[in-house]
């Protein structure tokens, strides 16, 4: 099955590279240069290919680029699994050696400096993560739920760069490797996880931004989230652990809870209503567990948890809050709506929603747009890359580009469940997990509906670190992909 | 290999997710670029700086092309308030001539005030002097964010005419609201041609469309000036007083309340136009402006001077009515020229009694008019709005009497192109029918308007404008004060003739009867020499004190040029100022001097003083 012949793969390598792949990451591409292009045009400007200019540059970012993407393609597909573990290790090395040598760049420590290149260490770590990840699952019989260990393992793997860039003060590049939590869960990670990380994101959100009206001598945001509970705990009884009669049980008791709560409020009794709930919450939970050792559906355990675990992160989100450094609580402030400021925390994603929104249909024509030329949306080049193309094509464009990122994620989805083996599967599905992200958070902080995380657009924003990171992230999947009937075979 | 297909439908999950967020992202695309066109205002606001270039405001001349009203620079202090980075405050307090605190206060004030943003130019200072500019020109390099800007302030050759001319203000956020043309800090007129000619006067704004970048750092013209704007001065108005008559007639009614009013008959231009007191136009001038504005209209400055007696204030006409009520009974038929009625010492008629004084009796209307016989407008006006067998009742009478003065100018506004013109008052057969009951009233109850006291009321424009329908003896042309706007056809429709429904031939006869009252009745001291001046007085009761002293008159006989009307508030008798204020602007006019002989009319009214007179009430007989 392995044939030692490279000659032979070589071709197939472009034989069966998979062009559709190739054809979206090349549009991306272009389409990342003229923006770069538009948002870096002065009106004094020098040519397009003028080094000094950012467009210059970048062309330059994109031209090493592809080498590097051929450099991928004429290489043995085994290197990568081979040297996986290897590779990973040179990189959290380089992560923590950034941390010491790394000069202070608006605070952040995460620059390498090689000569006339300076790089990101932080966004080449994701490929090595993701190969360290699609490595060990690729274990012999590697079953995420066997054992605990195993869940040590894989989430250390992640955890170990987060934390390293993190020290870098790079939180934005730090929470992007959030994103393989995906990958766990497609590898058989309990759908729960996400579901609580879900509720724990809702429940923050909606304690910290209807913190001020009152509902039932409590406030909106404390009474949102218990009846959120209430639902939620109700609707996980039934579908997740299949049991009809403990959901009705809960459903009618809950709403009776509440309907006495709205009772007695009404004829004034001074009570501690948020407490009557939080009791009524407490009291399920307790219900839960002796349902569950009666009639040993373990489900229902974990049902239990989550009602207990909800309303305890109610109780910490404050506390969570108040332990933030004060600008990124004003990013969440204003992206929730709840502080405008549109000189201040609010500046960058206001002015970024007034040049988008200022395209209308067609835009204002390529090099035609005012908030950018004139740079009043901040990072204009780098993370606010996508106001440039809100800005100078409209909605047209701005859809066309949100099309193109979701062809290109769908189909590297369908690329991973191709597979034969695992490691190019969970390979795959970190490639679309990362790329997912960055996508959901960029474009989302930019129309103003995620808090400013500065990650870049992936083959958009200006740098060569991102543009190079995200290349090698992609290709080495072509590359496994280009592989696949080899292994078959 | 092991595939686990339970876990492969996790695809869908993943897929899914992405799927949903994407297409959110699409709708709030949507409602961002397509929906919502706010954003699009904001950008322009955000890279366009507009930069107004002010035109001159239009000049105004008299009608002999004297200079009124002109223009000066000055200067406004502007900041940028991001752009003040080490400025020695005191310093520039100490040029500019104001205290630390001042500024400190001003500062406060403009961040406090709507739309601020320290990225736009702020108004910090108006209206500096040419002494402070100059000094402040020389030092601004020392003040980084600071800058002045030219404006342009009225600027009046003859301290007259304020109330026809109007003044210049800051416009208020109605206006701003009202009319696109104005944005904060921008002038406007205010009362007089000031007012109602705004839009001629204030001409148009030009712009410079100059792109600015985040840092409020000038980038250059938006596509090479292809989109500025030059400014276009305001138009020039020539008015159709005379301004030097108007100095005049305003100096004879110092220490009077009241006004004049002279018309050319011929053509309806306003010659003067005084309302007394007056005030000073430059007192709103300025950086002053405000806080004279509040003097001139506060309560307790009983003056009022701000409201134009001339064509706001409205006053029993007394006697001075009694011309159109000679022409309404001739062309009705009531009276012949030659109908005598009777008068003994007054009006005596079912328990009446209105006065009247020593002359023969009976009497013919041109006597009546000559010695201003109450009793014979009465009885006139008892024969007409009682004789059932023409008219059906009295309220129908009444009405055809109503409609005769309408057409002679009474009871709406004339139109006149000053703001705030009032209507006076005519009474309408259904007004009385609500005091008395329908069918409860003749003309005896109501006999007083007969000789203008009662309910009528009339502006001193009215009047004015009554006496050149006589003059033209028939129709009035429409009374204006601007004669020419330059480059400019007068708007159509504006100024139209209007011929009442009375016959020529009486007008000449109440004519005859006017030139008479001057020749040998009430209005003597109006008999000039060389000129055939016609008039008829008034001395109106009101519950305000002394009567009013009133006077309409005109001249020449025979080809009018100047109708004049003149009303002084508790002045007494018609002929005590009425008619020598009256014959001394019609004289000045005509002559374009006063002759020597009359010279000592002219120091009377210098020196006479009715003010005192105000409220005190006259004895009852």
């Amino acid at each position: 099955m392995r044939s030692g012949n490279h000659a032979i793969e070589r071709q197939t390598a472009f034989r069966s590279l998979d062009w559709i792949t190739v054809t979206l990451y090349l549009l991306l591409l272009c389409a990342g240069a003229v923006s770069i292009y538009a948002a870096s045009y002065d009106f004094d400007h020098a040519s397009i290919f003028s080094f000094a200019e950012f467009s210059g540059k970048q062309i330059r970012w994109i031209g090493l680029g592809l080498v590097i993407a051929l450099i991928i393609l004429f290489t043995d597909y085994r290197f990568f699994e081979t040297y996986a573990y290897p590779i990973y290790a040179l990189m959290m090395v380089l992560l923590v050696v950034t941390i010491f040598v790394a000069p202070d760049i608006k605070g952040s420590h995460s620059w390498l400096k090689f000569g006339p290149l300076s790089l990101q260490p932080a966004e080449f770590a994701k490929t090595a993560t993701a190969l360290a990840l699609a490595k060990l699952f690729n274990g012999y019989n590697f079953r995420l739920n066997a054992s605990s260990n195993n869940y040590a393992k894989a989430l250390g793997i992640i955890l170990l760069p987060i934390a390293l860039i993190y020290l870098q003060k790079e939180t934005g590049s730090a929470l992007a490797y959030l994103a393989l939590f995906f990958v766990l869960y497609r590898e058989g990670m309990s759908g729960m996880v996400l579901i609580a990380a879900l509720a724990a994101v809702v429940t923050f959100v909606v304690t910290v931004k209807y913190n001020d009206a009152e509902i039932l001598d409590m406030a909106k945001g404390k009474f949102i989230v218990l009846v959120l509970t209430m639902l939620a705990t109700t609707l996980l009884s039934g579908i997740y652990a299949r049991s009809l009669e403990v959901m009705r049980n809960l459903a009618g008791f809950f709403t009776v809870a509440i309907g006495t709560c709205f009772a007695l409020e009404a004829a004034e009794l001074p009570l501690p209503y948020d407490w009557i709930l939080i009791g009524a919450i407490m009291a399920a939970a307790i219900y839960l567990v002796v349902t569950w050792l009666r009639m040993h559906l373990r489900r229902l355990a974990i049902c239990s948890i989550f009602a207990a675990g909800c309303v305890g992160f109610m109780f910490s989100v404050n506390v969570i809050f108040d332990q933030m450094a004060p600008h990124q609580q004003n990013r969440i402030l204003v992206a929730l709506g709840i502080k405008a400021d549109p000189r201040g925390a609010g500046y960058n994603v206001n002015q970024s929603m007034i040049a988008i929104g200022s395209g209308g249909i067609t835009g204002k024509g390529f090099l035609n747009g005012t908030q950018t030329k004139l740079k009043y949306v901040p990072e204009q080049h780098t993370d606010f890359i996508f106001c440039t193309i809100g800005e100078e094509q409209g909605f047209i464009g701005t859809s066309a580009v949100m099309l193109m990122f979701l062809a290109l994620i769908l189909r590297v989805i369908s690329l991973a469940e191709r597979q034969p083996t695992t490691f190019a599967r969970v390979y795959a599905y970190c490639v679309a997990s990362i790329l997912m992200f960055h996508l959901l958070i960029n474009v989302g902080m930019v129309i103003g509906l995620c808090p400013v995380i500065g990650i870049p657009l992936p083959f958009f924003s200006y740098g060569g670190s991102s543009l190079w990171g995200f290349t090698i992230l992609l290709f080495i999947l072509l590359r496994l992909d280009s592989a696949r009937k080899l292994i078959r075979r | 290999m092991r595939k686990d297909y339970s876990l492969e439908k996790r695809k869908y999950v993943i897929g899914g997710f992405l799927l949903l967020i994407v297409a959110i992202y699409l709708v709030r695309l949507f409602s961002l670029q397509v929906a919502d066109d706010k954003y699009k205002a904001f950008a322009e606001n955000n890279a366009f700086l507009r930069k107004i270039q002010y035109p001159s405001r239009g000049l105004i001349y008299d009608r002999n092309g004297e200079l009124v009203v002109y223009n000066q620079p000055a200067y406004d202090v502007m900041i940028i308030p991001r752009d003040i980075k080490g400025v020695d405050t005191l310093d520039f307090c100490r040029t500019v001539g104001i205290t630390r605190q001042q500024f400190d206060e001003r500062m406060a004030e403009i961040k406090r005030s709507p739309g601020y943003s320290a990225y736009t130019p702020q108004r910090l200072m108006t209206h500096l002097t040419a002494r402070d500019y100059g000094r402040l020109q020389e030092k601004l390099y020392r003040y980084p964010g600071f800058y002045t800007q030219k404006r342009i302030l009225r600027q009046y050759n003859y301290l007259a005419a304020a109330n026809v001319l109007g003044n210049v203000r800051e416009v208020n956020k109605k206006d701003i609201d009202n009319d696109d043309y104005y944005q904060p800090g921008d002038y406007t007129g205010d009362l007089g041609v000031e007012k109602s000619y705004e839009e001629y006067l204030r001409g148009d704004k030009g712009v410079e469309i100059l792109m600015r970048d985040a840092y409020g750092r000038i980038q250059g013209r938006y596509e090479d000036g292809a989109f500025d704007k030059d400014p276009h001065s305001g138009r020039n108005l020539t008015l159709s007083l005379d301004i030097r008559l108007q100095q005049f007639a305003e100096s004879l009614m110092v220490n009077k309340i009241g006004a004049v009013v002279a018309i050319e008959p011929k053509t309806g231009e306003v010659l003067c136009m005084v309302s007394s007191p007056t005030y000073d136009p430059t007192l709103l001038v300025g950086r002053d402006r405000g806080k004279n504005y509040l003097k001139l209209t506060a309560n307790d400055n009983e003056d009022h001077p701000l409201f134009d007696r001339a064509l706001m204030g409205t006053y029993p006409p007394g006697s001075t009515f009694k011309p159109g009520q000679a022409l309404i009974l001739l062309q009705e038929g009531i009276i012949t020229p030659d109908t005598p009625y009777p008068c003994y010492h007054g009006y005596i008629n079912g328990g009446l009694r209105v006065g009247c004084h020593s002359h023969y009796s009976p009497i013919a209307v041109k006597p009546a008019l000559q010695t201003s016989c109450n009793a014979f407008f009465c009885w006139g006006f008892k024969n007409m709005v009682d004789r059932r067998s023409k008219y059906g009742s009295s309220a129908d009478a009444f009405e055809v009497w109503k409609r005769h003065l309408v057409q002679l100018g009474y009871g709406y506004r004339l139109g006149v192109d000053l703001p705030g013109e009032s209507r006076g008052f005519l009474p309408n057969a259904q007004y009385y029918n609500k005091v008395y009951g329908e069918g409860r009233w003749s003309a005896n109850t109501i006999i007083s308007v007969s000789i203008g006291q009662g309910e009528v009321l009339a502006t001193p424009l009215q009047m004015a404008n009554l006496c050149a329908t006589i003059a033209n003896r028939g129709h009035y042309i429409t009374p204006h004060v601007v004669k020419e706007i330059q480059d400019t056809v007068m708007p159509d429709g504006a100024i139209g003739r209007h011929s009442p429904d009375i016959d020529r031939k009486w007008f000449e006869l109440v004519a005859e009867g006017m030139r008479m009252a001057v020749t040998g009745g009430t209005c003597r001291t109006a008999n000039l020499p060389d000129i055939e001046v016609c008039g008829k007085t008034g001395t109106a009761q009101n519950p305000h004190g002394k009567d009013h002293s009133a006077f309409i008159g005109f001249a020449p006989y025979d080809d009018p040029q100047i109708a004049v009307a003149v009303y002084v508030e508790n002045g007494g008798f018609g002929a005590t100022f009425g008619v020598p204020i009256g014959s001394l602007v019609i004289e000045k006019y005509l002559t374009g001097k006063i002759s020597p002989q009359r010279q000592h009319l002219v120091n009377n009214m210098l020196n006479a003083n009715t003010k005192q007179f105000r409220a005190i009430r006259k004895p009852r007989h």
